[in-house]
């Protein structure tokens, strides 16, 4: 199939692609096209235009600033994966890149794109979510931010308006004492996942677990946060023997039912499975850090 | 320089100019918003190398490389094009018509048998070792990890596994030569 004819804006300014989404009635946002040309070829999407945003300056810039690492919505997904400064300051990042599809579609894919288009398996998502980040949208009425928690509605759908256009993605530099954890599994390397996990687990001083923050995709109609297991990390020590316990509380966020590719209850499993897994690893990684720290402190 | 106007997939859809450069060749052409570079390569400018599996992006079979990137062509526009530079499997050969060392790998291990996703395979390979020569000192595994955007019905993957190994040995050989000073 080929896609069907649509109006084709070409914006030199945030503002002009604002306008084009206000102007036309039914637009769609061309960022990397990796999701949407797919939909426009199978005639799945029949918009009325087609906003290329390759033109509008900025949209692709990356920095470090303090505690936040703004990334422009347009950034492909491969640039973010290789940039050095960017996995020196949250190296959950290019973890969780890593099994987004394959490298030839980060190539093109952008990171902005794929939060906007919000497939509940996506990991770019569940990232945010995990990480509590927050988006840029620009509309008609100026710039606003929104929290993670608040952008994720439902299957392919965020509380985006149609008339705006997301044009940054901050994702919070990872604390001190922190490891980090992006677990999933996929019937192919690069495939959407059935179930992935991200997480990080925060150290206090004496080298008990102070907080978690976990979050995980494909097993709900949103990416979602998975607060049973983060309460119970609050009261417990750093354990490992209670891992596998604390685990299991992961179980009840999946609403996903028996699919072609697996059944209800092997999603739960493999959900508590990779949890499990997500918070050795960042326990592992926690404690190296902190020891690192350590030894750097007494040497220096 | 090619220049002609192209009106797909429909006569009377409007067009856009773009100009970029294929193969390092000049191109300029007038297209639809709604043409894939796929079909800009194939109908347009006869480069029929580059095949068309699944228009979805699952395939890789129509994998090309897009200002140095390999790139599915079935997932871009033409006019998103405009002032890029694009790469196709006609382009790997040298200038003699000799093969490129990934094209004499598959040749060799018998990594292609109907040869329907072989020019994808050799795109998205020739990229990969470009940047990383060291997958020659891969596990099977991990290369079949690295490969995995593309998809065979054929083969059973074994000798394309081979061929991309093979490719990665003789590129990093050649580098090597190439990196060793020579004495005056
Ligand atoms: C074979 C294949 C495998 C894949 N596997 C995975 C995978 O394992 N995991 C995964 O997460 N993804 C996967 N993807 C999707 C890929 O990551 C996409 O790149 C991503 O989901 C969309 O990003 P994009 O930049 O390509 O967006 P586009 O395709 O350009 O846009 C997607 C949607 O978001 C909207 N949009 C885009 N940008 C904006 C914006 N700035 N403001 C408002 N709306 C906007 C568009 O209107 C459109 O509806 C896969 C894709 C393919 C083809
Ligand atoms: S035809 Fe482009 S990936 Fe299959
Ligand atoms: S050789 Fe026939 S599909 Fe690969």
């Amino acid at each position: 199939m080929k896609p069907s004819r649509f109006e084709y804006v070409l914006p030199r300014s945030i503002e002009e692609a604002v306008a084009a989404r206000v102007e036309y009635a039914d637009t769609v946002v061309l960022s990397g096209g990796q999701s949407l040309v797919p939909t426009l070829n199978f005639r799945l999407s029949n918009p009325e235009a087609v906003i290329d945003l390759r033109l509008v300056p900025g949209l692709a810039d990356v920095r470090v600033d303090g505690d936040w690492i703004h990334v422009g919505g347009r950034t492909r997904q491969r640039d973010l994966e290789l940039d050095d400064a960017v996995h020196a300051a949250n190296p959950l990042i290019r973890e969780t890149l890593h099994h987004v599809a394959h490298p030839v579609i980060r190539n093109r894919g952008t990171v902005g794109g794929s939060i906007a288009h919000a497939d509940p398996s996506a990991e770019l998502p569940c990232l945010l979510l995990c990480l509590d980040g927050e988006v840029v949208a620009h509309g008609p009425g100026g710039a606003r931010t929104i929290d993670a928690q608040d952008l994720f509605e439902f299957i392919l759908s965020t509380t985006l308006e149609p008339d705006e256009i997301l044009t940054e993605v901050r994702f919070p530099v990872l604390p001190e004492r922190t490891g980090w954890c992006f677990t999933e599994f996929a019937r192919r390397h690069g495939d959407f996942a059935l179930a992935g996990v991200a997480a990080t687990l925060t150290l206090a001083e004496d080298g008990t677990i102070a907080w978690g923050q976990l979050a995980a995709c494909g097993v709900t109609t949103t990416p979602v946060r998975l607060v049973a297991v983060e309460d119970a990390l609050l009261d417990g020590a750093a354990d490992p023997s209670r891992i596998r316990e604390i685990a299991q509380l992961a179980a009840d966020v999946v609403t996903v039912p028996d699919d072609e590719s697996c059944s209800s209850a092997y999603r739960r499993d493999l959900l508590v499975g990779l949890v499990e897994r997500a918070l050795r690893t960042s326990l592992q990684r926690a404690t190296e850090r902190a020891t690192a720290r350590t030894s750097r402190e007494v040497t220096s | 320089m090619t220049s002609s106007t192209y009106r797909s997939p429909v006569n009377d859809d409007p067009t856009l100019d773009i100009s970029l450069v294929v193969n390092g060749r000049p191109v300029e052409a007038s297209v639809s918003p709604r043409l894939l570079l796929s079909d800009f390569l194939r109908h347009h400018l006869g480069l029929t190398g580059t095949h068309v599996g699944c228009e979805h992006g699952v395939c890789g079979a129509c994998t090309v490389h897009i200002d140095g990137r390999a790139a599915r062509s079935c997932l871009t526009l033409a006019v998103q094009l405009d002032g890029a530079t694009v790469r196709t499997v006609e382009d790997l050969e040298g200038p003699d018509g000799s093969l490129s060392p990934v094209q004499e790998a598959f040749r060799d291990c018998h990594g292609l048998q109907c040869g329907f996703c072989t020019p994808g395979f050799l795109m998205s390979v020739t990229a990969l070792l470009d940047e990383d020569p060291d997958v020659a000192d891969a596990s099977d595994t991990e290369i079949r990890e690295r490969i995995a955007g593309n998809l065979c019905r054929c083969t059973g993957y074994q000798g394309i596994v081979a061929a991309t190994r093979q490719a990665a040995e003789t590129i990093r050989d050649a580098k090597e030569q190439a990196d060793v000073p020579t004495r005056g």
